[in-house]
């Protein structure tokens, strides 16, 4: 049982993955970096329920992750709207300002 | 006898090294003031060394003193000087010289802008030679010696911004090198085989004495390195080349480094290491024929030469090659005494031809001319020095070269013909240059005037000096006492007669010569040239030594050396080259990476992620 939990998990991560690093729209690339926390709380569940020693702290664990992740969708959507605001776009490749 | 003053014959370097300080500190300051103190210094250690003198002459005990300077394991090393009769009359020797040259100087160098540096090294000189002299182990003396090659090569570079000058202080600096080297070589055999590695003179002289204690192949190697250390300092065949080119230095250094006390410096090397060759025949022979050899061939080259100051320069040559002839003979005593005749008469030369260069600015003797007329106290002092070197009785030179040519004839005729076919041309190149620059008419306007007091005065004294410092050896009965004084044997007076009838007859033949083809004109000058041009140009060009040498030594050394820079730049700079180059090419290719796009970013990060999982992932298969 567990392996398949563990292979879902590791496709969605990679489907997060490809999406982060090639969608040129910021807005999918958060949705993306959402799939990659969301295959990381799977894992977190899977383990917690079929792992070598089952306990709830996986599941606790998961439920602090999909706060924090609510928390930072937030915090990243207001960027977002402040970059579209001043630039007009929402396009990631547009943005290169750590280079500076 | 008591020793009053030679316990403290360690203070005669002293006064010179304290003017050479003063002079380093304050000298700047110091244009008229700075060479009284040089003078002032040397002249003390006149003083003092004639004291000793006058002690060691009235039969005072020899005088040995020093301390330990360190302490290496079991081995201590020790500073000290020796007072005995030979030191104390070199010390006088030296300080003689080095005070008239010194007064001298401060007429001659009188317009010099550096004159307090000049005057600073000088000081310095005089102190590493009377250093050299009463040093009383081997590794002071190597010390010393050292330190007098670096006074030369600063005082023959003088002028440096004469691009000559500059390239012989480097020549005399390299060649000289050569000869240190076989001594340093000698140095440590020596230290390798006394007993208790004690390289004191005295240590020398007893294990030496004794056979057995060293075998004989051992004894001839040292001898022949420390001959060879003589060899460059003295100017000797094949080491010789540096000599006439240290002539750009100043005409007073030349009167006192290079003709009268440091070029002399190898022959008293080899007669303060005479225990050394005694016990060795094979070096003797090569002292021997080395210094005949010398003797002749830079006498032949003197013939053919222009400038004053090189004829003089291979006259040096020529007599220190008597010397070395001398002591390779096995008479230490003849070699003393014309190191001692020679260094009055050939300073006087040298002084003389400066002041004629000072009054007629050039050094070509063929510009020169009846300046016997003009300049008449320059001329017959110059006139006595060149009758001295000559070999005309009674003068000084004609005793001391006398004492050499006895020796020769007693053991070795071969090398008495050559003393005396060289002692011919001495003659005739000594008369060629005197009548060419005193006699005669002047020629292109060069009329000359007397030189002020303060140069002339030592010329004087030397020219007195020149004409009575030969009677302290005659070779009458009852008259040779300085040879048994200075070295305990007296030298050999067979057939005495004979030789000296020879050697003046030699000596006025060559005169004769020189008379007619420079005054009179009965030889026509170009006599030989114009039959034999290939021997003047072969005279002239000084034998081709320096474009042999050149040849093999120089360009060869250069092609290794290019072939050590080539590797150098491009091999090790190459490789240096490299490592800077990777770094920034690394940090050019990590700005290009760094683009400010967050998903390259990422990207990387994925990558590096992948291999580190295939590097673990991979270890498993190893």
């Amino acid at each position: 049982m567990l392996s398949s939990y563990l292979t879902m998990a590791a496709i969605l991560f990679c489907i997060g993955l490809y999406g982060a690093l090639t969608k040129r729209n910021a807005v999918i690339v958060l949705m993306s970096v959402e799939l990659m926390l969301n295959s990381v709380n799977l894992n977190l569940v899977a383990f917690s329920k079929y792992g070598v020693v089952p306990s709830l702290t996986g599941q606790i664990f998961s439920l602090f992750t999909i706060s924090v992740a609510a928390a930072e969708v937030a915090v990243g959507v207001a960027i977002l709207i402040a970059l579209f605001r001043s630039r007009g776009s929402a396009n990631v490749d547009e943005f290169n300002e750590m280079r500076r | 006898m008591e020793t009053v003053f030679s316990q403290y014959a360690w203070l005669v370097p002293v006064f010179p090294l304290a003017a050479f300080l003063i002079l380093l500190a304050f000298g700047r300051g110091m244009k008229r003031t700075g060479p009284v103190i040089a003078t002032l210094g040397s002249l003390a250690s006149l003083v003092l060394s004639a004291l000793v003198l006058i002690e060691q002459l009235g039969g005072a005990d020899e005088y040995n003193n020093g301390f330990d300077w360190i302490q290496i394991g079991g081995y201590t090393l020790t500073v000290g000087f020796d007072v005995t009769n030979l030191t104390a009359l070199m010390m006088v020797v030296v300080s003689l010289v080095a005070f008239l040259v010194n007064v001298y100087s401060i007429g001659y160098m009188k317009d010099d802008e550096r004159i307090s540096v000049f005057f600073a090294y000088v000081a310095l000189f005089t102190c590493s030679m009377l250093g050299l002299v009463i040093a009383d182990n081997l590794l002071m003396l190597y010390i010393f010696w050292e330190l007098v090659g670096l006074c030369s090569f600063l005082l023959i570079g003088f002028w440096y911004y004469k691009p000559e000058a500059k390239a012989a202080a480097k020549k005399a600096f390299i060649v000289t090198r050569v000869g240190d080297v076989g001594f340093l070589i000698a140095l440590l055999l020596l230290f390798w085989y006394m007993p208790d590695h004690d390289l004191s003179f005295a240590a020398i002289a007893n294990v030496f004495g004794q056979t057995g204690l060293i075998t004989e192949g051992i004894t001839t190697l040292i001898a022949i390195l420390i001959f060879l250390g003589a060899v460059g300092k003295s100017g000797q065949f094949p080491l010789h080349v540096w000599l006439p080119d240290a002539m750009e230095g100043p005409t007073p250094i030349s009167a006192l480094i290079h003709a009268a006390t440091m070029v002399a410096a190898g022959v008293f090397l080899v007669a303060r290491t005479f225990p050394i060759f005694e016990a060795s025949p094979a070096a003797l022979d090569t002292v021997a024929w080395v210094g005949a050899f010398t003797a002749i061939f830079a006498a032949s080259i003197a013939i053919a030469q222009d400038d004053i100051k090189r004829i003089l320069a291979y006259s040096t040559v020529s007599q220190l090659g008597y010397m070395m002839m001398a002591l390779g003979l096995g008479s230490v005593t003849a070699a003393m005494f014309h190191l001692f005749t020679h260094a009055f008469f050939k300073a006087l030369l040298f002084l003389g031809a400066g002041s004629v260069i000072h009054a007629v600015h050039t050094q070509n003797i063929h510009e020169m001319g009846g300046l016997g007329k003009t300049m008449k106290t320059t001329a017959w002092t110059f006139a006595v020095g060149a009758l001295a070197l000559a070999g005309i009785p009674p003068l000084s030179g004609f005793w001391s070269k006398d004492a050499i040519l006895a020796e020769a004839l007693h053991d070795h005729p071969a090398l008495f013909a050559i003393g005396i076919a060289a002692a011919l041309l001495t003659a005739l190149y000594m008369s060629r240059l005197f009548f060419l620059v005193f006699a005669g008419k002047p020629r292109k306007g060069a009329s000359g005037h007397e030189s002020p007091a303060v140069m002339t005065v030592p010329l004087v004294v030397l020219a007195l000096l020149a004409v009575v410092a030969g009677f302290v050896e005659m070779p009458f009965e009852g008259t040779g006492w300085f040879g048994e004084w200075l070295t305990g044997h007296a030298a050999a007076h067979e057939g005495t007669a004979l030789v000296m009838l020879v050697s003046t007859a030699v000596g006025l033949l060559g005169i004769y010569l020189g008379w007619l083809i420079y005054v009179k004109g009965a030889i026509p000058r170009d006599a030989v040239t114009k039959r034999m041009p290939w021997l003047t140009r072969l005279l002239e060009r000084k034998y081709y030594i320096d474009e042999i040498y050149h040849a093999v030594f120089v360009v060869s050394l250069r092609a290794i050396g290019r072939a050590f820079d080539a590797f150098d730049r491009h091999v090790v700079g190459g490789a240096v080259r490299l490592a800077g180059g990777a770094a920034v090419w690394t940090g050019r290719a990590a700005t290009r990476m760094q683009n400010g796009q967050l998903q390259s970013y990422g990207l990387y990060a994925v990558i590096g992620l992948v291999i580190l999982a295939a590097a673990i992932a991979g270890r498993r298969f190893w």
